[in-house]
């Protein structure tokens, strides 16, 4: 039975081909660049693209959805057309390939308003309440895919926070970078209890929930590593684990918050493409308490993280330091 | 009516109800609006009689909660009570009074009078049969106890929140009332515009959501819609000329006979209705059960859970038809001797002329009274007191500093079977306020410093002086007599023993957590405790002893003992010097000290001001105890070598129970290296003392204390305690003392602990302290020893952010080197926590230090957890934070 991974070229995408493929499981992977995951098929093509994703589905017992325009920044339409038609089409040419399993890998940015977040339950995707294209269309996304879900075509979605590991480009090496050049501020003193999730673990989750499709079908799960930290000391880790002296000045949130919100508008009025140095979202992320409840996430996958946060951090170190 | 917040609209009924109230002319009829529930459980009573037992023999209506609104509130004020009573298989319904609410506006001036007989009407209209609670508020308090009174066939109970139903002549109404009555303001505050209306709905505490204050506004938006408001103001009798005195005083003189159960719900906070209205009511209805949510006001049915209180009440106390009969085993009793019998006996024997009761000053010799001389100074005082009418049940709140003026107090009243109340200054002026006021004492007797407070907090109660005064301030404090004004009353007869199961003593609990509670005692079980006290620490007749720490002060007489007070200021106990205790040591050759924790510290810490004599003194103790809250080895060790011939001893007890449990230094050793199951974790307390039966009832996954009693090894739970010298209740706290005493014959202390195989008692934290995360159930305290003994820890506090049952488990560390603000803790240091933790099984998500700890005023020890985790929550959550 083959396994199809989308999205098998970012770093999360590629720990879960890896993961299956150790498990023993043909793993076919499907995105526009080479996945590099040793032991899996790879085919390249994009989920805009009907023809291209109806070939990848073919043969697959089941389906692993990572693909996704994953960015602060961008023309709306993109997102909608690569985060919510991508899903459409993939589930459309899933069912038409006898696919049952498929699981959708959401965000639990689908369900969040930019409140802190405490001990939080899943929650319900709500595109209308939704914090950007990202999130908005991400949580569009969501909705589409669990409403799909019926005893016959199982469908799962799971909402990994703030993934991180060696080779991380989305948040690591962007800390590591911004640190070494002075412009990584805690916010109100980074006090505020974030909950991330080492790669590792995301990955076993994923290949978990596929496992117990039967339990998680239906439903929305948050991943995370369940070891909620200040974020000025996930900052530090990150920054000592690269080399890196951690930010040691700090700016009180709500001007952050403000500054996020003009910077981000100029940015984007300036018409360059690259993320802007600071967004209203970024400085939300930074300052408000974004951890949760995994008690149900661990009974219905029946899975734990092998991999603990200060392990994470040390593997992290490893990496960095034969690069140097 | 329209849908409003809170109310199901089936609950809302119309009827028109013939009147025979004087008010209205012959074969009136007005249309009544009322709330109820009927239509929701089930099968109701039916008109004309008939049973209302279901087809299974159970009936399914417990009977009917009649509720009575105040001025200017309507029916919506009772809609808790009408779900609440869904649940609970009652009937309730909730009238507006006419001319209130949506009933009829009649035209007419309906005085109480004409209210109580509305309401008969309307419940003859209505058709109720069975049993009928009245239930009550405000001025309809007032109404449903003139109801109650006249119709006692089918009343079953009586429920009474917030009323009044005797104004003192000789006394003012309260000033707002008066203001509202004033002439110019009356009918422009009550009727013309909603201000009278909108003052009521402000004193909810907390205020209340505005579509909740938009409903009770709702029937009253027009001047003519308020004529009802104000003919209630003006109905209400001041004095004893107006219409109404003769109705009110026949309620008020009626229900001194009412035989049923009676619950009272106050909340203090409230202008009008004021403890001293309470008072009254508890008199007239001596067997009443009371509530007072310390935190509540006037409106005490939307500040507190009044409504299921009422319910449990209900169940507790058997009201209405299939109630189970209440109440469990009772808890142990044990042969009475009056406290102060052995004061008599000596005084009389050979030891007459030795000392009884010694008390140091930091100016001059000491104050001493031989056996014989106390005898007679307390029977003196006993005799003052009853000369100016204080006898059996009188409540005399103590503010004198311990000592003799003090000792004699407390064995006087006991005498004369007076309740003493004793609340301590360390709980600040607030707290003490709270608590006195609370206790509404007959009389306040106290030194200079008390009296001035309780004039500026407005005290209930007489007072006396415990020093003499000049006429002047006596005026001033309206003070009727001194100390010395009660010793020299002629002496009365001599008023029999009292009964051992009537009150004794209301001591106040240290308020470390919450609100301070007053502990009731009877005579019988402060005599258990002076035995238990006896037995355990072999203390009787030839000791002496140094008492430095309150509770165990009272009992030195009635143990036979010699005592001394040190000279220190009792309102903190770490002011206590190696030389003032080694100087009150000596003034009686004591073999035996008393101290706090705290005020071992301190003595400690002066130690190094002792004189030969001094170190003398303090070589002669054979016996030192502390008490009141948790203390480090390190600390016992330190002063072991201060009194080296003594063993050290901690026994563990609260307000409720002093002793529980004891163990001494040696024993303390022993169980940290016994290796037995179950021990560690905690602080241990040693074995239960002689004839007290300790259990735990083991912790659910949610931190509730849900199990079976039981001793079972390393199985963490609530201690519970049974013994003769455990409390009888708590003062006016009727749901606290149900919580408590749920699971008789047990006295649930709130403390969890568990024990180890040898039978040991290990203390673990508060139970409001548990930490529930994901992992599991947490107690705090065997991590913070475990986190105490990182370098640079002086004190640390765990606890829980989050949800329950998810919750992140926070280290919080007061360290040598904290800076002034709180912060999270250097790597290194949160490195170091994280490993003491990680041995425990525990992830600690986040380690912060901060300068101090919020710990309680009486023993500057026990940290305030409960602050500590809603600071650190917010801390946690981003934003901006004060300290701690």
């Amino acid at each position: 039975m083959t396994v199809l991974v989308t999205g098998a070229s970012g770093m999360l995408g590629r720990a879960v081909a890896q993961h299956l493929v150790a498990e023993g499981r043909d793993v076919r992977c499907f995105q526009r660049r080479p996945s590099g995951v040793a032991g899996a098929q790879d085919v390249l093509g994009s989920v805009e693209d009907q023809a291209a994703v109806a070939a990848a589905v073919r043969g697959c017992a089941a389906v692993i959805h990572l693909a996704a325009k994953v960015s602060f920044t961008g023309a709306a339409a993109e997102f909608d057309s690569i985060n919510v038609g991508g899903t459409r089409r993939l589930l459309d040419a899933a069912q038409e390939a006898g696919v049952t399993d498929v699981v959708h890998v959401s965000s639990p940015s689908v369900a969040h308003d930019g409140t802190s977040l405490v001990g939080a339950p899943a929650g319900p995707a709500e595109p209308g309440h939704a914090r950007g294209d990202y999130a908005r269309t991400k949580a569009a996304a969501e909705l589409l895919a669990l409403a799909r879900s019926t005893p016959a075509f199982r469908v799962a979605a799971v909402r990994p926070h703030i993934v991180w590991g060696p080779g991380d480009t989305q948040l690591v090496e962007r800390v590591m970078d911004r640190a070494r050049r002075g412009r990584l501020p805690l916010l109100d003193g980074g006090t505020a209890l974030i909950d991330t999730t080492y790669v590792d673990n995301a990955a076993s989750a994923i290949a978990a929930c596929l496992r117990r499709i039967d339990a998680a079908q239906g439903q929305a799960l948050v991943i995370t590593n369940g070891e909620p930290r200040p974020i000025a000391e996930l900052l530090a880790g990150i920054c000592r684990a690269g080399g890196v002296e951690p930010p040691a000045w700090s700016v009180p949130g709500a001007v952050a918050r403000g500054a996020g919100a003009l910077i981000e508008r100029a940015w984007l009025a300036s018409g360059r493409t690259q993320e802007p140095p600071m967004t209203r979202f970024l400085a939300e992320q930074l300052s408000t308490a974004h951890w949760f409840d995994q008690r149900r996430t661990r009974t219905v996958l029946d899975w734990e993280p092998s991999v603990g946060i200060d392990e994470g951090f040390e593997r992290l170190a490893r990496h960095y330091s034969h690069r140097a | 009516m329209v849908a409003l917040p809170g109310v199901d609209p089936s609950w809302s009924a119309y009827i028109d109800v013939p009147s025979t109230s004087g008010a209205d002319a012959p074969g009136s009829t007005h249309r009544w609006h009322y709330l109820d529930n009927g239509s929701d459980i089930g099968p109701v009573d039916r008109p004309g009689g008939g049973s209302y037992d279901t087809p299974g023999g159970e009936p399914s209506v417990r009977g009917t909660l009649l509720c009575v609104h105040g001025n200017p509130t309507w029916s919506y004020l009772w809609r808790s009570f009408l779900a609440a009573g869904r649940e609970a298989g009652w009937r309730v319904i909730a009238v507006d009074q006419l001319d209130m609410g949506y009933s009829d506006r009649t035209g007419v001036f309906r005085r109480l009078a004409h209210r109580i007989t509305d309401l008969e009407d309307f419940v003859a209209a209505v058709g109720i049969t069975g049993p009928v609670v009245t239930v009550g508020h405000d001025w309809g308090g007032v109404v449903s106890l003139g109801y109650a009174d006249r119709n006692r066939d089918d009343l079953a109970g009586v429920i009474l929140t917030n009323t009044a139903i005797h104004q003192d002549p000789a006394r003012p109404i309260p000033a707002p009332l008066r203001l509202a009555l004033a002439p110019g303001v009356h009918g422009l505050g009550t009727r013309t515009t909603s201000a009278f209306l909108d003052v009521t709905l402000a004193l909810a505490r907390p205020g209340l959501d505005r579509d909740v204050r938009h409903a009770f506004r709702a029937p009253h938006r027009s001047p003519a819609d308020r004529q009802g408001i104000a003919n209630f103001v003006s109905d209400i009798p001041a004095e004893p000329s107006h219409p109404s005195y003769a109705a009110l005083t026949a309620t008020a003189e009626g229900i001194r006979s009412l035989d049923v159960p009676v619950l009272m719900m106050w909340g203090p906070h409230d202008p009008i209705f004021s403890d001293t209205y309470l008072e009254d009511l508890a008199v007239r209805l001596p067997h009443a059960d009371i509530h007072r949510f310390e935190s509540a006001g006037h409106l005490v049915q939307e500040d507190a859970a009044a409504a299921s209180t009422a319910m449990d009440w209900l169940a507790a106390r058997s009201v209405g038809a299939g109630a189970p009969a209440g109440n469990g085993p009772s808890r142990t009793a044990a042969p009475y001797v009056p406290l102060g019998r052995r004061i008599g006996e000596l005084a009389n024997g050979p030891e007459g002329s030795t000392t009884a009761v010694a008390e140091m000053s930091a100016a001059g010799p000491p104050r001493t009274l031989s056996w014989r001389e106390l005898d007679d100074d307390v029977a003196a005082v006993a005799a003052g007191l009853t000369a100016l009418g204080y006898g059996p049940g009188s409540r005399v709140s103590l503010l004198v500093p311990p000592g003799v003026d003090l000792t004699v107090l407390i064995y006087a009243c006991l005498r004369i079977g007076a309740v003493i109340v004793v609340a301590d200054a360390g709980l600040g002026a607030r707290g003490l306020s709270r608590a006195v006021r609370g206790s509404a004492p007959d009389v306040v007797i106290g030194v200079e410093r008390a009296l001035l407070a309780a004039r500026a907090f407005g005290w209930p109660g007489r007072r006396i002086s415990s020093a003499p005064l000049s006429a002047a301030r006596r005026k001033a404090l309206r003070v009727e007599a001194s100390l010395n004004d009660l010793r020299a009353a002629r002496p009365g007869t001599d008023s029999p023993n009292p009964d051992a199961e009537s009150d004794a003593a209301i001591l106040f609990t240290s308020g470390s957590t919450g609100p301070a509670k007053g502990v009731v005692y009877t005579h019988r079980q402060l005599s258990a405790m002076r035995d238990a006290v006896e037995r355990t620490l072999g203390l009787g007749p030839g000791a002496a002893l140094v008492a430095g720490f309150a509770p165990f002060a009272l009992l030195g007489p009635a143990l036979g003992a010699t005592s001394v007070t040190p000279a220190m200021d009792v309102t903190a106990p770490r002011t206590l010097t190696a030389r003032a205790l080694a100087d009150a040591a000596d003034a009686i050759g004591a073999t035996v000290v008393f101290a706090s924790p705290a005020a071992l510290r301190n003595v400690l810490a002066t130690s190094s001001g002792l004189g030969s004599t001094g170190k003398r003194a303090l070589a002669r103790i054979t016996l030192m105890l502390s008490a009141g809250a948790p203390i480090p080895v390190p600390l016992l060790e330190a002063v072991q070598d201060l009194v080296p011939a003594a063993t050290l001893h901690t026994p563990y007890g609260m307000t409720e129970s002093l002793l529980v449990a004891d163990i001494d230094l040696d024993g303390i050793r022993a169980a940290a290296a016994s290796g037995a199951q179950g021990a560690g974790n905690g602080v241990c307390v040693g074995l239960p003392v002689h004839g007290t039966h300790v259990a735990v009832s083991p912790l659910d996954g949610t931190g509730a204390a849900t199990g079976e009693p039981g001793t079972t090894p390393g199985v963490t739970g609530e201690i519970l305690v049974d013994a003769p010298h455990v409390k009888d209740r708590y003062f006016r706290l009727w749901r606290t003392q149900q919580d408590a005493a749920r699971t008789l014959p047990w006295h649930r202390t709130g403390d969890v602990g568990h024990f180890d195989a040898e039978g040991r008692l290990w203390v673990e934290g508060r139970l409001g302290h548990v930490v529930t995360s994901a992992a599991g159930v947490l107690t705090p305290v065997g991590l913070e020893q475990a986190l105490e003994t990182v370098d640079g820890v002086r004190l640390a506090a765990v606890v829980g952010v989050g949800p329950a049952g998810t919750q992140a488990v926070v280290a919080v560390l007061e360290t040598e080197e904290a800076g002034r603000r709180p912060r999270l803790a250097g790597s290194s240091l949160a490195a170091a926590a994280r490993t003491a933790a990680r041995a425990r099984g525990v992830d600690l998500a986040a380690v912060i230090t901060v300068p101090t700890l919020p710990v309680d005023v009486r023993h500057n020890a026990k940290i305030d957890r409960a602050r500590v985790a809603a600071w650190s929550g917010r801390f946690l959550s981003g934003g901006r934070t004060g300290s701690l």
